[in-house]
């Protein structure tokens, strides 16, 4: 039984003509193109299908900042893990974030200490853990960009109109355009185009790109998550590049409307207001974060568990934040699967199961 | 950071769909979809519904990589999923 | 024996005395019934000419009861599986119960009484036992050790150092099946699914596969880790590459629909009732065709190949959609649902 509006769009035939259609396209380019995804979706993807081997030589596809686990900064992370050590404080997450080293331990870490730390696949679940426990404080950890935002902001409504007061969230949400145009404006970055997240694009709508092609001319193709997607929006930037267009096109019809998602963002503005953030590997980034708004406060694990992290640190030695704009590829590191692997990640790249370096280390040849 | 698949609607309880994929089903908020009715397809990411599938244009995405298919080996592409 | 329906085990019950004397005859002794067993002597006693194999697995599953099967179930596919992966036909086995003092004597019945069936399916006997019982918290329920007896036939010859290149790579059936039933079942994830663990002895598989060719050159059961693991784990052992083409393998549409949720990959999931066959190619076809008329083989697949190492150390490949290649690695620690 084939999966309905998925397995289409991974069918063999399909994408064997899509690679094609791309090499054809690409044959026409004057000179090599660098073209920069910035979704770990789209970065797992692109492993995972063998895109790389399969493309023509002269597009060079770069990660980009776009694993909202790799760019947490181990301050939110061992701010996190204080709380989890805490009594009666049972600490929720999503998966991806159980096996993050911080600057001390991670959550696997502070687990065998006696913390209780329970993986959830929808903030509704630790929501109705704290209904089920009454006298613990169910602590969520809020990362993710715009396409998970809305979801814990919904949860926070629903804590705040419901009294469910042992909620709280520990918000280290963050937003894709500042970041972008923080992207474009660094020095020395060579991207020739961005290949966008579909699904974060479904909620903040396409004219989130306005200034990335308006006043930095770089195309941007908003793209799907399947093989015959990537390849598809991949020839779209190929035709902008080759005709020197930088407009903002939707390859992801499907999942995307031409105005977001309004009630998911008026929802992300109902809860969150925008804050400085600090992405690992780029530094702070003004206006790319989300706090927990003044009327939320009773839910903000910030405000409600003050934690001391002084002893934050960044790993010394990885070339994370080079690759994270770009610049340098997981093999330039010297660390990369010597002494930095999967099982025993040094800096964030390798730490996340979307991270670039995981994604080398795992699927590329 | 944004793993999301189409599931259909199946049931609809107030604010909560029973969404339905490969013979699984799970319960999914709509609160972030209000135009979301039973038959719909969404996409489903970490138990909310985000968005709509929009399957005319789905059709049409599959159609064209369909001939691109037959336009580059002149054989017929397979029938898409309804 | 109490037998009112909330009755439970007690601590007394594994102390040796009275109770645990009713219990070892009443539930033990009566539903897994033998000649050997029956003597209740210490040990067991019996004649075997020939080259033995024998293994032991513990098995702390939970939940306890789960879609197509229990603990009682899954701990004598296990041992009966890894004594048929050797080509060895499984004879006597050993059962050592831990149960954790609350237990409800009506699941102990039911789990016992899995054993017995399966056991009775796969063509063993159970022929040793021990029961103790620890305090509320010391053990999940119910832990269950079993170690295996099996017998080899002359001409088998199989190992994980066997697969030579050129051999064809078959699996005999839909792969993910168990590990995605208790992903499902577990707290936090509320998936509701008509999938089941495919928890299964494949001895008479065996069998049917080295009548056809006893030659064969590995057999593996991909439990933990997958179908991903053993394919690392044989490549490494044998010292060979592996080809396999992913679009070959076989998933139920529910298996690859919980994956894409959580994100995971289906490979790495856990399978109780399976297993990947290294067979010479000259030989493949019949073991092939063998496979398929087995019950618990009618889903066999071909779905890849051996070859000689081409960098500096074993891999898999795994061809991908796209006709290109991409490493298939071991799989690194608990595999997590994810959100990106």
């Amino acid at each position: 039984m084939p999966l309905p509006f998925l397995d289409d769009f991974r069918q063999g035939q399909h994408v064997r003509a899509l690679l094609e259609q791309l090499a054809e396209h690409a044959a026409t380019l004057e000179r090599p193109a660098r073209i920069m995804e910035v979704c770990g979706t789209h970065t797992m993807a692109i492993s995972r299908h063998g895109i790389r081997q399969a493309i023509p030589e002269s597009l060079a596809l770069i990660s980009g900042p776009g694993c909202p686990v790799c760019v947490t900064a181990n301050a939110d992370i061992d701010a996190f893990i204080e709380i989890a050590l805490l009594p009666n404080v049972i600490a929720t997450t999503f998966g991806d974030m159980l096996r993050v080293p911080g600057t001390r331990m991670g959550l696997a870490q502070a687990r065998g200490q006696g913390a209780r730390v329970q993986i959830v696949y929808s903030t509704l679940d630790a929501l109705k853990l704290a209904r089920e426990n009454p006298d613990a404080t169910v602590i969520f950890f809020g990362i993710g960009f715009e396409t998970t935002a809305p979801t814990v902001a919904a949860a926070l409504v629903e804590a705040h109109e419901s009294n469910i007061d042992n909620f709280m969230v520990l918000s280290a949400h963050k937003v894709v355009p500042p970041a972008l145009a923080a992207l474009c404006a660094t020095p020395g970055l060579a991207v020739d185009a961005f290949l966008c997240p579909g699904h974060v694009t479904a909620i903040i709508g396409p004219e989130a790109y306005r200034q990335v092609v308006d006043d930095f001319g770089i195309p941007c193709v908003i793209a799907g998550f399947e093989p015959a997607d990537i390849l598809q929006s991949l020839t779209m930037l190929v035709d902008q590049i080759a005709a020197g267009r930088s407009e903002v096109e939707l390859q992801y019809s499907r999942g995307v409307r031409p105005e977001g998602n309004p009630t998911a963002m008026a929802m992300i503005d109902r809860v969150f207001e925008p804050c400085d953030a600090e992405w690992r590997g780029l530094g702070v980034i003004p206006g790319s974060g989300l706090a927990i708004r003044e009327e939320f406060a009773a839910h903000d694990a910030a405000r409600r568990f003050p934690v001391d992290v002084s002893y934050s640190r960044e790993p010394a030695g990885c070339l994370c934040g080079a690759i994270l704009t770009g610049i340098k590829s997981p093999r330039d590191c010297p660390l990369f699967s010597r002494g930095c692997t999967p099982d025993h990640p040094i800096g964030p790249c390798m730490v996340s199961s979307e991270g670039t370096c995981a994604a080398y280390f795992q699927y590329e040849i | 950071m944004c793993l999301a698949i189409p599931a259909k609607i199946v049931n609809i309880d107030n604010q909560s769909a029973t969404v339905e994929v490969g013979g699984v089903t799970r319960q999914a908020s709509i609160v972030l979809l209000p135009d979301a009715r039973l038959g719909n397809y969404i996409l489903i990411h970490a138990g909310f519904a985000i968005s709509l599938v929009d399957e005319a244009e789905a059709l049409e995405t599959i159609k064209l990589f369909q001939q691109l298919s037959e336009g580059l080996d002149g054989e017929n592409g397979p029938e898409p999923v309804q | 024996m109490s037998k009112q329906p909330d009755s439970r085990i007690l601590l007394a019950h594994g102390s040796g005395g009275r109770l645990t004397h009713e219990l070892i005859e009443q539930v033990f002794g009566k539903t897994l019934a033998n000649p050997i067993l029956d003597r209740m002597d210490d040990a067991a006693t019996f004649d075997i000419e020939g080259r033995l194999a024998f293994t032991t697995d513990s098995h702390v599953v939970s939940p306890i009861f789960f879609p197509g099967g229990d603990i009682g179930r899954l701990s004598l596919t296990g041992t009966v599986n890894d004594l048929a992966m050797m080509g060895a036909k499984p004879l006597y086995i050993s059962a050592g119960f831990i149960i954790e003092e609350g237990l409800p004597f009506a699941d102990l019945e039911t789990i016992v009484a899995s054993m017995g069936d399966t056991a009775h399916e796969a063509g063993v006997q159970v022929v040793a036992g021990d029961t103790k019982v620890v305090e509320r918290g010391a053990a999940d329920g119910i832990f269950i050790t079993t170690s295996g007896i099996g017998l080899i036939p002359p001409g088998v010859q199989i190992s994980a150092t066997g697969a030579m290149p050129g051999d064809a790579i078959i699996v005999s059936g839909a792969i993910g099946d168990h590990g995605a039933t208790i992903l499902s079942k577990r707290e936090g994830m509320d998936f509701d699914v008509e999938l089941q663990s495919d928890c299964a002895p494949l001895g008479g598989l065996v069998a049917d596969m080295l009548a056809a060719a006893p030659g064969i050159h590995v057999l593996r059961d991909p439990t933990r880790g997958g179908v991903a693991a053993t394919l690392n784990e044989i490549a490494a052992s044998s010292e060979v590459d592996i080809e396999i083409e992913e679009e070959r393998i076989p998933y139920r549409a529910e298996v690859r629909a919980v994956c894409e949720l959580l994100g995971l990959d289906p490979m790495v999931l856990a399978n109780e009732g399976k297993l990947v066959a290294f067979v010479a190619a000259e030989d493949a076809g019949q073991v092939f065709e063998a496979m398929k008329k087995n019950r618990y083989g009618s889903l066999a697949t071909k779905i890849g190949r051996v070859r000689k190492i081409e960098s500096s150390r074993p891999r898999v490949y795994a061809r991908t959609v796209l006709g290109s290649r991409r490493i298939l690695s071991m799989p690194t620690g608990e595999q997590l649902p994810r959100i990106c």
